[in-house]
């Protein structure tokens, strides 16, 4: 896989994570085309399309796209899998995810994309595995802090959707 | 999950994203974050020297602010600071910054790689982990410089954690793509080979990506992985599905080991151990039996699992190559597909049978989805699908279909979507030449092609269809009384003008005799579009009417009339004005014999491949035009003559031997209609000694040889092109004897000045060759001068010796615009082209093969094929190569047999040759065995470079 984008439905990147090197021009831009184009697809159209020399695999789980750039010789329906089981993990991990678990721990989505993915392929396909060294490292903390993590207040009302679970659909 | 996981309490972090997204305006947006990025400059900067947790929360502030799409040139060092604390969270977020945001300064790189040595070494394996994790998201080449020799060393140590293992593997993946000169193959090769024993699920997952990839550039060594593979395979295609547990997935054992190792057979021809291959047979028809079977689920995550790995699996069916009965199951599982509810698999069907379709054991199974594909061209809503269908189609073309495909393709054009139109101008282009019977069809679909779609009809397209109808006699009479109709249409494309001009220009005669198709009226026809074309239009059908002249002397007056008006005559375009200006002065002053002669018949062009081909290749990227490829097509579609680079337009040209060329003619394809004869009789006197006075080539020009290979089995073509530049050659070789024709065109619309060339043979081969003959440069008596938009020639002749291996060099020097040019180029003198062919039985071959046992007389290379393993190229390059190539002397038909013997001056050699090609392998076996053991050696090294 050369790279992963999770964006919103308004076409706000979520996520990304780069696996070739790119500089930022360039990551700016292919970002701004892909988002462009799938953002202009119909919901019955098929996952996957030709990108560039690329084939690019995507989802939509309620307001986020996820997207993959694979390389030809890869495999689409296996990486739109590899989609699912990161979205069941970031379910797991949060309770019934959604956009906004996403954005107000963003690091934590990457730490476990890191440890499922690894340099763009698979490096632990369980999830059991996956979420235990997660959780193990979140013990590690010694100053535990009880502090709540996302509170329900400060919400404005334009979140609706990025607070619906991504498996409503 | 503890509620505590979810965030680290970094209250400041939520507060400050809340604003974020609580802003109005992206100028509130920016505002706000100057402010946050003001204060963390001033925290970084303080007095006060910060804490862990303040520390991490604002390198984590920094990243939310660059992820949001801002620059942050700060806060790099606090980052580092952070690798070093012994607090999880905090080295944790100082690693994701990093990652993020690599910086190239070095005393950082430094810093960071030093923090990665101590976790790598802390036998932590959570810290060595994420430090694994640092290095495969940066991958940087000082890592690799750094890590690359102890990454190995931790992968395959008995007491490394399985975790570390995994990530171990694929950090060594990533830094092995980036930098592979530095990851060396060691005795830990083998032992990673063993991981795909291992025990633990996970740990064979990450390294069979690893293998995977060692083993595409390094297939000998890794190739005990096969049969571990095929077992690993096997007893995951066994298993209940409940038997990998937490790895299985919906239902689907291991999906996505199964699909890598799937993959990785992919990387080796099939397996040679009789038992190992029955064993993955088996497995491959156990994923297809489990195709059938009732899904174990509704889900969508089941089916795709399950497809996936039948996919894959296909795949590899495919790249054997060697299965029939399972490439016919393939065929008919991916049939089922076509007509799936789901998009998704009727795309991937579609894909997948085009590789299908090139196989010969499942090309007709494939046409028999025939129907169910042009539906899909014609009924998918999506875009993406519907290109699939066409290039299903295209592969899926044959004599037996080729009219119906065409038809179809050509009413999709009528309402295809721009994205493709290009491309499927292209394909419907070369389909028709392909399976042409009657050309009459062909010039048909042409013409319709540039009716329907004349923009996306790329000039390779209408230059292919003059080609054939000039080099084809029977269809020239058809193709004009056709583009005369065309004409009639009120609004035609551009392009119709052109092969109308051009056609008629030629043909024109052969439908004069009809009143309904007079001169006068043809020509009234072409000339009552000249108003509404662009310049190059314009320009060829200038060239049509002075060929009307000779053709028609009754429109001579009118013609003239035309060419004299100020509109012509005066016309601000240089390139026009001189046409209109030239021909009416060779109208007027030429007798009818110079007229007839001057305007005489375009001569067929010389067969090469196809430039339409060539162009979708370029488009489509190499390997992805699989299926038809033209000399195929040669030899299905019988005499199919056509030149390809030389554009009609600069053949048109020709007519008007002294003008300057325009700056699209391509410079090689005029020169090409230049009379081989031309070399000055006075050759002789002018021969000079080049080695008394060439010396060395300047040191300062690297040796080009880019071309050199390209001319080891062809006489003909351009040897060089630059931006400024373009070297053409045509050679000629008789016994011992050589002459080759050097064409420089100056590209440029600057003169060339203080234009030399020098030609020197390194080495040995000083001895070898005699004589170089060097003529328009060397006679002028002034500064020689290359004008822009000129050519000159160079003659060089040729003798040889005795057998060599080294070429002759090229130097070039000239002055553009105050710049020296300095060129060294090889010439593509080889030993082979001094090659008699021999004719000779099985049994005289075989006779003199058994002379030649000596060891030294035999030289043998195996290599990968480069190119296309297409019976008719290879037997065009062996025939280019100058050897008679000799039928039914081996017993195996696949394989090539030649002879021949190379005429040097002092003595002759003899050389037998024999190229076994393997399909499956894609792999070749070259032997040859010359009476003298440098020959052979020279001749193997040579030619195992052309195949």
């Amino acid at each position: 896989m050369q790279f992963m984008l999770l964006f919103s439905r308004q076409g706000k990147l979520r996520l990304q994570k780069w696996y070739v090197p790119l500089s930022d021009k360039e990551k700016k831009k292919i970002t701004r085309e892909l988002v462009q184009t799938v953002l202009a697809r119909k919901p019955k159209m098929c996952s996957f399309l030709e990108w560039r020399d690329l084939k690019v695999v995507y989802k939509r789980y309620a307001s986020l796209y996820f997207c993959c750039a694979i390389e030809h010789q890869d495999n689409e329906l296996i990486t739109l899998e590899i989609i699912h089981r990161y979205v069941e993990l970031l379910d797991k991990y949060f309770g019934s995810v959604c956009e906004l678990d996403i954005i107000f721990n963003f690091e934590k989505a990457y730490f476990i994309l890191d440890e499922f993915l690894l340099g763009g392929e698979p490096q632990e396909t369980s999830k059991k595995t996956v979420l235990k060294a997660i959780e193990q490292a979140d013990l590690l903390q010694e100053n535990v802090d009880f502090q709540m993590r996302l509170f329900a207040g400060v919400m404005v009302p334009n979140m609706v959707s990025e607070s619906s679970g991504l498996f409503q659909n | 999950m503890p509620a505590v996981s979810k965030g680290d309490g970094m209250r400041g972090l939520a507060v400050f994203i809340s604003d974020i997204r609580n802003c109005k305006s992206k100028e509130a947006e920016i505002k706000r974050i100057n402010k946050e990025l003001a204060n963390i400059r001033s925290k970084f900067k303080g007095d006060k020297a910060l804490d862990g947790y303040s520390k991490k929360k604002y390198v984590c502030k920094l990243l939310f602010i660059f992820l949001l799409g801002h620059d942050i040139d700060f806060g790099h060092m606090e980052a580092v600071n952070l690798l070093s604390s012994n607090k999880y969270t905090e080295k944790q977020i100082g690693y994701l910054f990093i990652s993020v945001l690599v910086n190239s300064n070095s005393e950082l790189i430094r810093l960071i790689n030093n923090a990665i040595k101590n976790d790598l070494s802390s036998r932590n394996p959570t810290f060595m982990c994420l430090a694994l994790h640092c290095i495969a998201n940066v991958g940087s080449r000082e890592m690799a410089e750094a890590f690359a020799s102890e990454i190995p060393r931790i992968l395959v140590a008995g007491d490394t954690m399985d975790s570390v293992k995994q990530s171990a593997a694929l950090c060594l993946l990533r830094l092995y793509k980036t930098s592979p000169d530095l990851v060396l193959m060691g005795e830990w090769t083998s032992r990673v080979v063993h991981l795909l024993n291992d025990q633990h699920m996970g740990v064979v997952t990450a390294a069979i990506s690893l293998i995977t990839c060692l083993s595409q550039k390094n297939p000998d060594e890794f190739k005990t992985c096969v049969s571990l593979a095929v077992s690993r395979l096997s007893r995951i295609v066994s298993s209940a599905s409940t038997d990998l547990q937490d790895y299985t997935y919906y239902f689907v054992p291991a999906p996505w080991l199964s699909c890598k190792l799937l993959r990785l057979l992919q990387c080796y021809p099939p397996p040679e151990d009789g038992a190992v291959k029955g064993r993955l047979v088996e497995c491959l028809e156990t994923i297809l039996n489990k195709a059938q079977e009732p899904p174990k689920s509704k889900k969508v995550q089941h089916s795709n699992a399950k497809n996936a790995i039948l996919f894959e699996a296909i795949s590899l069916i495919i790249h054997y190559d060697s299965e029939p009965n399972l490439l016919v199951r393939a065929c008919n599982q991916l049939g089922q597909f076509l007509q799936h509810r789901e998009t998704n698999l009727r795309y991937l069907a579609l894909e997948s049978m085009c590789t299908l379709a090139s196989s010969e054991f499942s090309h007709e199974a494939v046409k028999t989805h025939i129907e169910t594909v042009i539906n899909a061209l014609k009924t998918e809503r999506d875009v993406s699908v519907r290109q699939r269908a066409a290039d299903l189609l295209y592969a899926m073309c044959d004599r037996s279909n080729a009219k119906q495909i065409v038809a179809e393709m050509l009413s999709y054009l009528e309402t295809a979507d721009y994205s493709i139109r290009e491309e499927m101008v292209l394909k419907v282009a070369i389909l028709a030449e392909k399976y042409a019977v009657d050309y009459s069809w062909y010039v048909d679909t042409i013409l319709n092609l540039i009716r329907i779609a004349g923009d996306y009809v790329s000039e390779e397209v209408w230059y292919r269809v003059i080609q054939i109808v000039i080099n084809r006699d029977d269809v020239q009479g058809y193709a004009a009384k056709t583009v005369f109709e065309a004409l009639q249409a009120p609004a035609c494309h551009e392009n119709m003008v052109k092969v109308g001009g051009y056609i008629l220009g030629e043909f024109g005669n052969l439908i004069a005799g009809d009143p309904r198709s007079s001169p006068l009226v043809q020509f009234n026809l072409l000339h009552s579009k000249f108003h509404l074309c662009s310049v190059p239009t314009r320009a060829l059908l200038l060239s049509a009417y002075i060929k009307f002249i000779n053709l028609f002397p009754e429109t001579k007056a009118t013609i003239q009339e035309v060419l004299r008006c100020d509109s012509q005559i005066r016309n601000s375009d240089v390139e026009l004005q001189q046409r209109a200006v030239e021909y009416l002065k060779l109208s007027s002053i030429a007798s009818t014999d110079v007229l007839a002669t001057v305007l005489e018949e375009m001569p067929p062009f010389p067969e090469r491949e196809s430039s339409i081909l060539a162009k979708l290749k370029k488009k489509k990227g190499p390997g992805a035009v699989s299926v038809p490829d033209l000399e195929d097509g040669k030899r299905e579609g019988g005499e199919l003559n056509g030149g390809g680079e030389r554009g009609p337009d600069s053949a048109a040209m020709s007519a008007s031997n002294a003008s300057t060329p325009s700056p699209s003619a391509d410079l090689l394809g005029m020169r090409s209609a230049a009379p081989m004869s031309a070399a000055p009789t006075s050759a002789g006197s002018l021969l000079v000694d080049v080695f008394s006075e060439a010396g060395p080539a300047a040191p300062s020009a690297a040796v080009n040889d880019d071309g050199f290979l390209r001319f080891v089995c062809k006489n003909n073509g351009v040897l060089f092109e630059n931006q400024l530049l373009q070297i053409g050659i045509k050679s000629e070789y008789r016994q011992n004897l050589g002459r080759m024709y050097l064409f420089y065109g100056n590209k440029t619309s600057v003169q060339f000045a203080s234009f030399t060339t020098t030609v020197s043979c390194p080495g040995e081969l000083q001895s070898h060759i005699l004589s170089i003959l060097r003529l328009n440069v060397q006679t002028k008596p002034v500064e020689p001068v290359v004008e822009g938009g000129a050519q000159i020639q160079q003659v060089l002749n040729i003798e040889c010796l005795t057998d060599f291996s080294e070429a002759p060099l090229l130097n070039i020097k000239f002055r553009y615009g105050g710049a020296l040019q300095n060129l060294s180029l090889k010439l593509p003198v080889t030993i082979n082209k001094f090659f008699q062919p021999t004719e000779m039985t099985s049994h005289d071959f075989f006779q003199r093969w058994k002379q030649l046992s000596q060891p030294q007389q035999e030289a043998q290379k195996i290599f990968k094929a480069n190119h296309s393993m297409d019976t008719e190229v290879l037997k065009a390059k062996l025939l280019g190569l100058g050897t008679a190539l000799l039928d039914d002397v081996d017993p195996n038909p696949e394989n090539y047999v030649c002879a021949g013997v190379i005429q040097t001056k002092g003595q002759q050699v003899g050389c037998l040759l024999r190229l076994e090609p393997n399909g499956q392998a894609q792999m070749y076996r070259l032997t040859l065995r010359c009476s003298k053991d440098s020959v052979s050696l020279r001749l193997c090294e040579l030619l195992a470079q052309q195949f």
